[in-house]
């Protein structure tokens, strides 16, 4: 597999901006969108006028003709959207990065606003997902994301001997890393291995803690040329490398159906991510992992190469995926387990935060930072580089 | 008329839940084959007419030789515990009410890469709730079964459950 073309390095995120996080923001979405996309525009010094690529998720509510009206951009000559949810994140990024590095565009931005803690849940829906595959799953009572996570979780831990325990230092690595986050929803709440076994189960093998939040917020990132990124305000966070991957066979969501449903879409996005970077997982100083449900950084681990196959439960034994010491720390800001839920998008600008220095749980002389979007659904990455 | 009769003419049919609210798959133009083939008491997956694999889901396209001339084979509905969940509230009714249930997916003897979702029942009447879950292993031996429901319209369904091996 060959590199993509003039992409290495050509781009980087200049400006990141985030809402306050929380059970119930009052702005409607639309409103939260325009805040935060100005908000990064101010933290890259840029006005929003300057923008012309505007790039989000299929499910972001805020059209783009909307995002213009609103904030005043001017002409824009790039626009586009990205499908299957928490899988987008790292794409819409990519996309925007794209348009910048193959000049059709200069100023682009990415964002995602959404009111999830206090809307609704998607999967109290019973009209609109009973086709494929829909159709196979829910009638017999696989009505949630967390049942169909929770279903690859049961085959992986029989497959590889994984135990709660692996899952349970995976969710309070990222706690321990929002502990150290004011702007985390979980900042004041520590969690023993004592809690995270004594919570409720919400769908066995998975508990509550193995669950993201449910937050209203919104986030948003600046993505420009390399060179002009280096006379703004912030050090350049370089988008190194960029890949989406959707592998043969997958059913979004209840990968079930294929041969072999535990090397889900991570593996082909990390395949031609690594074709595009100039270094690899061993080169990696910190990671955000895509986290609606813990045992994804399980996964995750596996399909972007940290360990073998099988071997993500011992891998986060010891403390190693925890600041300060670990050999891969992850979710630095505390994830979607412990900041806030907001599609991934919190992850990809603590992945900036990482690489300008910034973080509240900054690893010393981080150089390098994977942000990952969805496992279990056609997913995305980012390798960003100071 | 049933709801893959329905489909014979055509249409995609969402005739709503069952009676007693449990969601009921849509039958589409690809899927009326297999939802006739439950109700008649058939487990049917389909085939390709031109290189004669199996694939399941229903589509309109053999992936690995594209064709669209498509069948389907009845087979024995012999299958093996593939992993399992033990769903908690919040979940919506009916389900909650029986909660916790189990689901499960299944792989069959014959072609283990064609998998189902499903439930492990005692018996065609049986609810989704009356197996103990602590008593599931992943690789236990199964058999179908097929429990029928009546829809909200009084159209017919039949879902494929799964029963332990004698």
């Amino acid at each position: 597999m060959s590199p993509a073309v003039g992409f290495q390095d050509a781009t980087a995120i200049a400006g990141i901006a985030q809402t306050e996080f929380s059970k119930h923001l009052e702005p409607s979405e639309a409103e939260l969108a325009c805040t935060v996309i100005v908000d990064a525009c101010a933290d890259a010094g840029i006005d929003p006028s300057e923008i012309d690529a505007l790039c989000s998720y299929t499910m972001e509510a805020t059209e783009e003709v909307d995002i213009v009206r609103n904030i005043g951009c001017g002409e824009i000559t790039f626009f586009s959207q990205i499908g299957y949810g928490g899988g987008a994140g790292c794409g819409v990024v990519g996309h925007a990065a794209l348009a910048v590095a193959s000049g059709q565009a200069e100023v682009a931005v990415a964002w995602r606003s959404r009111k999830r803690g206090s809307g609704p849940r998607p999967w109290t829906s019973t009209s609109v997902q009973l086709r494929v595959p829909g159709a196979w799953t829910r009638p017999f009572g696989m009505l949630r994301p967390v049942d169909e996570i929770a279903m690859l979780t049961r085959r992986y831990m029989h497959e590889y001997g994984a135990t709660r325990d692996h899952l349970a230092n995976v969710a309070m690595a990222v706690r321990k890393h929002a502990n150290m986050n004011p702007a985390a929803i979980m900042h004041d709440k520590p969690m023993s291995r004592a809690d995270y076994m004594a919570s409720r189960w919400v769908s066995e093998p998975l508990c509550l803690f193995d669950n993201c939040l449910e937050t209203d917020g919104a986030l948003a990132c600046v993505v420009v040329s390399a060179e002009r990124a280096r006379d703004l305000r912030h050090p350049p966070a370089y988008i190194h490398a960029f890949a989406q991957g959707l592998p043969p066979q997958h059913q979004t969501m209840v990968n079930f159906f294929n041969d072999d449903p535990l090397t889900g879409p991570a593996w082909t996005c990390a395949r031609r991510l690594w074709a595009n970077a100039a270094f690899g997982p061993q080169d990696v100083s910190v990671a955000q992992i895509y986290d609606a449900f813990s045992p994804l950084i399980l996964l995750s681990l596996e399909g972007y190469g940290f360990c073998k196959r099988g071997e993500a439960g011992p891998m986060t034994e010891n403390a190693n995926l925890e600041w300060e010491k670990g050999s891969l720390p992850v979710n630095t800001a505390g994830g979607g387990l412990s900041e806030a839920y907001v599609h991934g998008f919190n992850l990809i600008n603590e992945g900036v935060r990482q690489m300008r220095g910034t973080s509240t749980a900054q690893i010393d002389g981080a150089e390098t930072c994977l942000v990952t979007s969805g496992e279990g659904v056609p997913t995305s990455a980012l390798l960003l580089r100071r | 008329m049933t709801n893959a009769a329905a489909f014979s003419g055509g249409y995609v049919a969402n005739l709503g839940p069952s009676e007693e609210g449990f969601l009921m798959p849509a039958v589409d133009e690809e899927g009326g084959f297999f939802w006739e083939g439950t109700l008649a008491g058939e487990l049917r997956i389909q085939s390709c007419n031109s290189c004669g694999k199996l694939r399941h889901p229903p589509r309109p396209m053999c992936p690995w030789c594209r064709s669209t001339s498509r069948g389907f084979t009845r087979v024995d509905g012999k299958a093996t515990i593939w992993s399992f969940v033990v769903p908690h509230p919040p979940l919506l009714e009916p389900y909650s009410s029986l909660a916790p249930y189990n689901v499960i997916v299944v792989a069959l003897d014959e072609h283990p890469t064609i998998r189902f979702v499903g439930n492990l029942v005692s018996g065609p009447e049986g609810d989704l709730n009356e197996i103990d879950p602590n008593s599931i292993r992943v690789g236990e031996p199964v058999d179908v079964v097929f429990k029928r429901f009546r829809r909200t319209d009084g159209s017919e369904e039949a879902l494929p459950f799964w029963v332990r091996s004698a």
